[in-house]
């Protein structure tokens, strides 16, 4: 074969192969979501308990997405969770935003739901969420459940 | 008697000498792949004969087991209710294991035959000898340029079979049996992860390449030069290959995806 021919298909091949990188990455993967947040600002916010919250979570608001989760810590102070959130530059929350941690679908993925509060202040950068509410934890609701259920049968 | 108690020492010697050489050949094989791009045009054409030729195999394959994992993960993640999964399902296994791992046996099996038969009949022939009379060095010039053109091409074979075999479930899944479009790619994006996920699967791919490439060239290298030898050799590479493949998949696996 000539020399161009081979070279032609030697670069469709390469092209073809980063082409279906690109495609994992972007389509299957969660690249152009990662990518697609801007600039970010972050807070922090502790939580009683996480659940199953893992870094890099979305934090919705509204159902929209409006940051991540940029890192979790154990607080051996207080022995609660810590968790640092990186909140995109383009929305402003009030200061007195509460935060729960919510599941997608029945076993989906945990995320963090931010529900704006009424203060004329803004968050700001390194401010701290103070009004949080935990991951529903399946085995602590089972157990108010009988429990609710032995109380009744008492009566 | 003695000679009996020393054969099994004989062996393990044997099997010590055999590993260093391996790796002292395995070095030398990344120093003058290294050295192999002064001479792009030797890569380009490895390239063409290596990744284009077995352009169809694993195009046709990734598409195939698309349309199986579809189907079976389908039928599976009914009983749980969850089809709208499918896409997660079919999308990790193929970018955190089948794409490699399959793309790598296939591949031990289109390329790394070819390359063991291919140099082994060199040896047969004397081509090599010739061209070490020649102060050539047949390491660099024959074998260098096709270990190099293997280690690029796998990364990008094992990409074109996932992609593929994510298209082949897209097309089972979502065509055929009819799961929402919009829940099986929202899903998929949603679970997985293009650094843990899609990334580790390429370091796999990358590390499957350096392993086909190196035992299919240092047993062609080493094959007895008779046609019995080097029909000996091209089985040896297709069997060592594969075993190392999957051993290894096995430990990069556990060292991966352990943590979470």
């Amino acid at each position: 074969m000539k020399r161009s021919g081979v070279d032609l298909l030697v670069g469709l091949f390469v092209l073809l192969g980063f082409a279906a990188l690109v495609f994992l990455a972007m389509r299957a993967g969660n690249m152009s979501s990662a990518v697609g947040l801007g600039p970010t600002y972050e807070a922090s916010a502790e939580f009683d308990n996480i659940g199953g919250l893992k870094p890099r979570a979305a934090v919705r608001s509204a159902g929209v997405v409006v940051g991540r989760v940029a890192s979790i810590r154990f607080d051996d102070e207080s022995y609660r969770a810590e968790v640092v959130l990186a909140l995109d530059n383009r929305y402003k929350f009030p200061k007195d935003s509460s935060l729960k941690i919510l599941t997608s679908g029945l076993l989906g993925e945990q995320y963090i739901g931010m529900e704006p509060g009424g203060d004329t202040e803004m968050l700001a950068a390194g401010d701290k969420i103070t009004l949080t509410q935990s991951a529903v934890v399946l085995e602590n609701l089972i157990g108010q459940f009988l429990y609710g259920k032995a109380g009744e049968a008492a009566k | 008697m003695s000679r009996a108690l020393l054969m099994p020492l004989r062996w393990l010697a044997d099997f010590v000498v055999s590993v260093g050489q391996g790796a002292r050949f395995f070095l030398r094989l990344c120093w003058l792949g290294v050295a192999a791009l002064r001479r792009p045009r030797l890569v380009i054409d490895q390239i063409h004969f290596i990744g284009n030729y077995s352009l169809s195999i694993i195009l046709v394959s990734g598409l195939l087991i698309g349309f199986v994992l579809g189907l079976q993960g389908f039928y599976t993640l009914r009983r749980y209710g969850s089809e709208e999964a499918l896409g997660l399902l079919v999308t990790l296994s193929l970018v955190r294991e089948l794409g490699p791992v399959v793309t790598a046996l296939l591949f031990a099996g289109r390329a790394g035959t070819s390359l063991t038969a291919e140099v082994g009949l060199m040896k047969a022939g004397e081509q090599l000898d010739a061209m070490e009379m020649m102060a050539v060095d047949p390491v660099s010039r024959v074998l260098a340029p096709r270990f190099l053109a293997a280690v690029i091409c796998m990364p990008l074979l094992a990409a074109l079979f996932s992609a593929l075999g994510v298209l082949g479930g897209y097309l089972v899944g979502v065509e055929m049996i009819g799961v929402d479009a919009g829940a099986f790619w929202s899903q998929m994006q949603d679970g997985v992860d293009w650094l843990d996920d899609v990334g580790n699967g390429v370091i796999k791919s990358v590390v499957f390449g350096f392993t086909v490439a190196f035992v299919a060239l240092f047993v062609g290298y080493n094959a007895q030069a008779t046609p019995e030898g080097v029909a000996r050799a091209t089985t040896t590479t297709v069997v060592a290959a594969s075993l190392a493949i999957l051993g290894l998949d096995f430990i990069l696996t556990a060292l991966m995806f352990s943590t979470d």
